[in-house]
C-alpha cells in the first residue's frame, strides 16, 4: 500500500479516511493547530489553565507498600487521578477547547466511553462558556450513570446512542455523523489518540505533558530516567501521553496493557494491538478487531474506557516496530488489582488503570531490585465503584482485609 | 467495463432524461429478496444500480441506511457473498444496467484491494464508491481498480472548495458523485439553494457525468436537481419504500423519480 502522500502517517498507520465533507474541516484544523503550536501565547495559555485550574503538575508518588509487596523494582505512580475531574482526559480537552475557541467555533461535540472524556469536555466547555453535546453509547450511559450526571450538572447535553453495540465505537460513529452535518460551526473534541489526522497528533501532543513531567520528576526523585513505564491502552491517549516523550530513550522500556476481558481465547476482549488486524476505523488505518469480512467486532472489557475495538495509529506503529511491549490483563485481574492498590496504597485506581497495575506486578519482578518502574495511574476509580460493588467483594479479598 | 457507465448516461441523455442511480442494500431483507428490489428499480426506470454492501460502522450514512446495514449483516451479506450471489443474479435479470458497488474502505481492504478489483470485474461490477476514501488516500486502490477497468467513483461535498472539486472531477472515473448536503445519507425536505451552482461548477470541469445524491426522495426534487446534473442518486427513500412495502414500492418510487427527470 502506497501511503507516502497521505497526511499524518505513523509508519503504515494513520491517515484520513473520512467522508469528503469532513476533509476541508480536517485540513482547516491541521492548519489552525500548526499555527497555534507556533504561537507562544497559545502554549502559555494552555499551560496556565493546566497549572491554575487542572492542578498540574500531578505528583509522581512513591508506592512504597506496593514496592515491598511485589518485591522487585521500586514502584512510582504518576498521579493523573489527581488532575481535576479525576483523570488525564482533562489535559486534552483544555487544549482542544482552547483551540476551538481560537478557531472561532461556536459549539463543541464529543464522544465518550466511560464518561471521563465527556466529563472533561463538559468541564472545559463550562469553563470557557461554550455549548457542549456529548454522544455516549446507551450501554455506557447505564454503566456510568454517575458520569452522565456529572456531564449534565456541568451543562452538557448527553445523547444516548442506541445503534450497534451501544458503546464507545457507536458513540464515535454518531459523533462523526453529527459532525458531518454541522461541520461549519462545530468543533469535534476527540478524546482518544485515534481518529483521522490531525487528531492522533493533537491528542498525543496535549497528553505528552504527562510524560514530560515524568521525565523531570524522575530526574528529581531518583536521579535518572525510569527503567520502565507501563500504561493501560484502550484507544490509548494516556499511554501515548506518558510514553511518547521516552520513545527516543532506548534504555526505557515502554509497556502497554490492553483489556484481556474474559480472556484472549474467549473472543470477548479489547486487545486490538495483540489480536487485531490492519483496518480502517473512525478515520484512521490502524489495528482493529474485525472479522474476516472487515466487519468491526464488538470489544469487551469490564472497563468502559477500554472496550474499544481500535487503537491509536501511533501506538499500533510503536507496537509493530517493537518499541512498545504489549501485554493484556483480564477483567478479573484488573478487579484484583483494584482491591490490591486500594488496600496497599490508599488509592482507588480507575478500572482502566487497574489493568496497568495488574501487569505492573509482573514487570516489577522482572525488572528486579534497584530499578525504577513508573505506572501511569490514568484516573481515579470513584466512577467505577458502582460497577465493582455490584459484583460483590470476592471472599478472598474480604478475608485478606479482615 | 466502466464504458457501460458512460453508455447508460448516454442512453438517458438521448431519451431527454436525467439518469437515475438507484441505491439499495444488498442483503436487505435477505440476499435473494434484495435481488428482487434491484430488479424492481430497473423495471421502474433506474439507469444504474448502486449495490450497497453493509459495514458495521457506516459513518457516512443516516438512520435508514444504518438500519438496513444491520439487517443485511444479520442476513449474512458479506462483500464476498454479494459478489458471488447478488451481483450475478442482478446482472442476469438486468443485463443492460451498470452495477456500482457502494461500501466502506475497510470492507474492501479486508477482501484485498487487488482481489476485490479482479472479482468485481469478473462478476460484472462497473464501478465502486467508497465514501470514506478521500482522494489523498486512494492512490493504491485506484491503481488496482484501473488495472481491472473498475471505476473508482469520487465524491464531492458542499464543503469542498472549487479548486479541490476541480481536481477531484478532472481525475474522476465513471461519474462524479456530488453530495448535495453537508450531512449523512437520508431524505430531506429542503436542499441547499446553492446546489445548482456547485453542480454546474463540477460539470464544467468533469470529463465524466456528474450526479447529485443525499437527500433526494421525490420527483420534484429530482426535477430541480436534475436540471443541473446528469442524474441523481436516490437511496434512503428506496430502502425505506422497499422495507415498508416490498419491491413494488421501490419500482413505483423509481418510476416517479424518472418522471421528475424528464427534460
Amino acid at each position: 500500500m502506497d501511503t507516502q502522500t497521505a497526511p499524518g502517517r505513523f509508519g503504515r498507520y494513520g491517515g484520513r479516511y473520512v467522508p469528503e465533507t469532513l476533509v476541508p474541516a480536517l485540513q482547516e484544523l491541521e492548519v489552525a493547530y500548526a499555527e497555534a503550536r507556533k504561537d507562544p501565547a497559545f502554549d502559555e495559555q494552555v499551560a496556565q489553565v493546566l497549572r491554575e485550574y487542572v492542578g498540574r503538575e500531578t505528583p509522581l508518588t512513591p508506592a512504597r507498600r506496593l514496592t515491598a509487596l511485589w518485591g522487585g523494582a521500586e514502584v512510582w505512580l504518576k498521579r493523573e487521578d489527581l488532575a481535576h475531574t479525576g483523570a488525564h482526559k482533562i489535559n486534552n480537552t483544555i487544549g482542544q477547547v482552547l483551540l476551538a475557541r481560537r478557531m472561532g467555533k461556536r459549539r463543541i461535540i464529543a464522544e465518550t466511553g466511560a464518561g471521563q472524556h465527556g466529563v472533561a469536555t463538559a468541564t472545559a466547555c463550562a469553563l470557557f462558556g461554550i455549548p457542549c453535546e456529548v454522544y455516549m453509547g446507551a450501554l455506557d450511559v447505564e454503566r456510568q450513570s454517575l458520569n452522565v450526571f456529572r456531564m449534565k450538572a456541568l451543562g452538557a447535553t448527553v445523547h444516548a446512542v442506541e445503534s450497534g453495540s451501544r458503546t464507545l465505537k457507536d458513540a464515535m460513529n454518531e459523533a462523526m455523523r453529527v459532525w458531518v452535518s454541522q461541520v461549519e460551526d462545530t468543533y469535534y473534541v476527540i478524546g482518544s489518540a485515534a481518529g483521522p489526522h490531525p487528531y492522533p497528533t493533537i491528542v498525543r501532543d496535549f497528553q505528552a505533558i504527562i510524560g514530560k513531567e515524568v521525565r523531570t520528576q524522575s530526574l528529581v526523585h531518583f536521579g535518572r530516567l525510569p527503567d520502565a513505564i507501563i500504561a493501560c491502552i484502550g484507544g490509548g491517549s494516556n499511554a501515548i501521553g506518558v510514553l511518547h516523550p521516552f520513545v527516543g530513550d532506548a534504555g526505557v522500556r515502554l509497556v502497554g496493557v490492553e483489556a484481556g476481558g474474559h480472556g484472549l481465547d474467549s473472543g470477548q476482549h479489547g486487545a486490538s494491538l495483540t489480536l487485531g488486524t490492519e483496518g480502517v476505523l473512525h478515520g484512521s488505518r490502524s489495528l482493529v478487531l474485525q472479522d474476516e469480512h472487515g466487519q468491526i467486532t464488538e470489544a469487551h472489557s469490564i472497563s468502559a474506557g477500554l472496550d474499544y475495538p481500535g487503537v491509536g495509529p501511533e501506538l499500533a506503529h510503536l507496537a509493530k516496530t517493537g518499541r512498545m511491549e504489549v501485554r493484556t490483563a483480564t477483567d478479573d485481574e484488573a478487579l484484583a488489582s483494584f482491591y490490591q492498590v486500594s488496600r496497599t496504597e490508599g488509592i482507588l485506581p480507575a478500572l482502566e488503570s487497574s489493568h496497568a497495575f495488574a501487569r505492573a506486578a509482573d514487570l516489577a519482578r522482572e525488572l528486579g531490585k534497584g530499578k525504577h518502574l513508573v505506572i501511569n495511574c490514568s484516573g481515579r476509580g470513584d466512577k467505577d465503584v458502582a460497577t465493582i460493588a455490584a459484583r460483590g467483594m470476592p471472599a478472598a479479598i474480604r478475608l485478606e482485609g479482615a | 467495463m466502466s464504458g457501460e457507465i458512460a453508455d447508460a448516461f448516454g442512453r438517458a441523455r438521448a431519451r431527454g432524461e436525467g439518469a437515475l442511480v438507484a441505491y439499495a442494500m444488498a442483503g436487505d431483507p435477505d440476499l435473494a429478496r434484495s435481488v428482487d428490489v434491484f430488479a424492481a428499480c430497473v423495471e421502474g426506470g433506474a439507469d444504474l444500480l448502486e449495490i450497497g454492501v453493509a459495514f458495521s460502522d457506516p459513518i457516512a450514512d443516516g438512520p435508514v441506511i444504518q438500519a438496513a446495514s444491520e439487517r443485511a449483516l444479520k442476513a449474512g451479506a458479506t462483500l464476498r457473498r454479494v459478489l458471488d450471489e447478488v451481483v450475478p443474479a442482478v446482472r442476469e435479470r438486468c443485463p443492460h444496467t451498470p452495477l456500482v458497488v457502494m461500501t466502506y474502505v475497510n470492507v474492501v481492504m479486508a477482501l484485498g484491494e487487488a482481489r476485490y478489483a479482479k472479482l468485481a470485474r469478473e462478476r460484472g461490477v462497473s464501478g465502486t464508491i467508497l465514501p470514506d476514501l478521500p482522494p489523498e488516500e486512494s492512490l493504491s486502490l485506484r491503481a488496482a481498480f484501473d488495472q481491472e477497468g473498475v471505476a473508482l467513483i469520487p465524491l464531492c461535498a458542499p464543503t469542498t472548495s472549487p479548486q479541490r472539486a476541480a481536481s477531484i472531477a478532472k481525475d474522476a472515473r465513471g461519474f462524479v458523485y456530488c453530495v448535495s448536503v453537508a450531512g449523512v445519507t437520508g431524505m430531506r425536505s429542503q436542499l441547499p439553494a446553492n446546489l445548482s451552482e456547485r453542480l454546474e461548477l463540477v460539470r464544467g470541469v468533469s470529463p465524466v457525468p456528474v450526479v447529485a445524491g443525499f437527500g433526494i426522495s421525490s420527483a420534484e426534487q429530482a426535477r430541480v436537481v436534475g436540471a443541473h446534473a446528469d442524474g441523481v442518486v436516490v437511496g434512503s427513500a428506496i430502502v425505506r419504500a422497499a422495507q415498508a412495502d416490498g419491491p413494488g414500492a421501490a419500482r413505483q418510487l423509481c418510476a416517479d423519480i424518472k418522471r421528475g427527470l424528464k427534460r
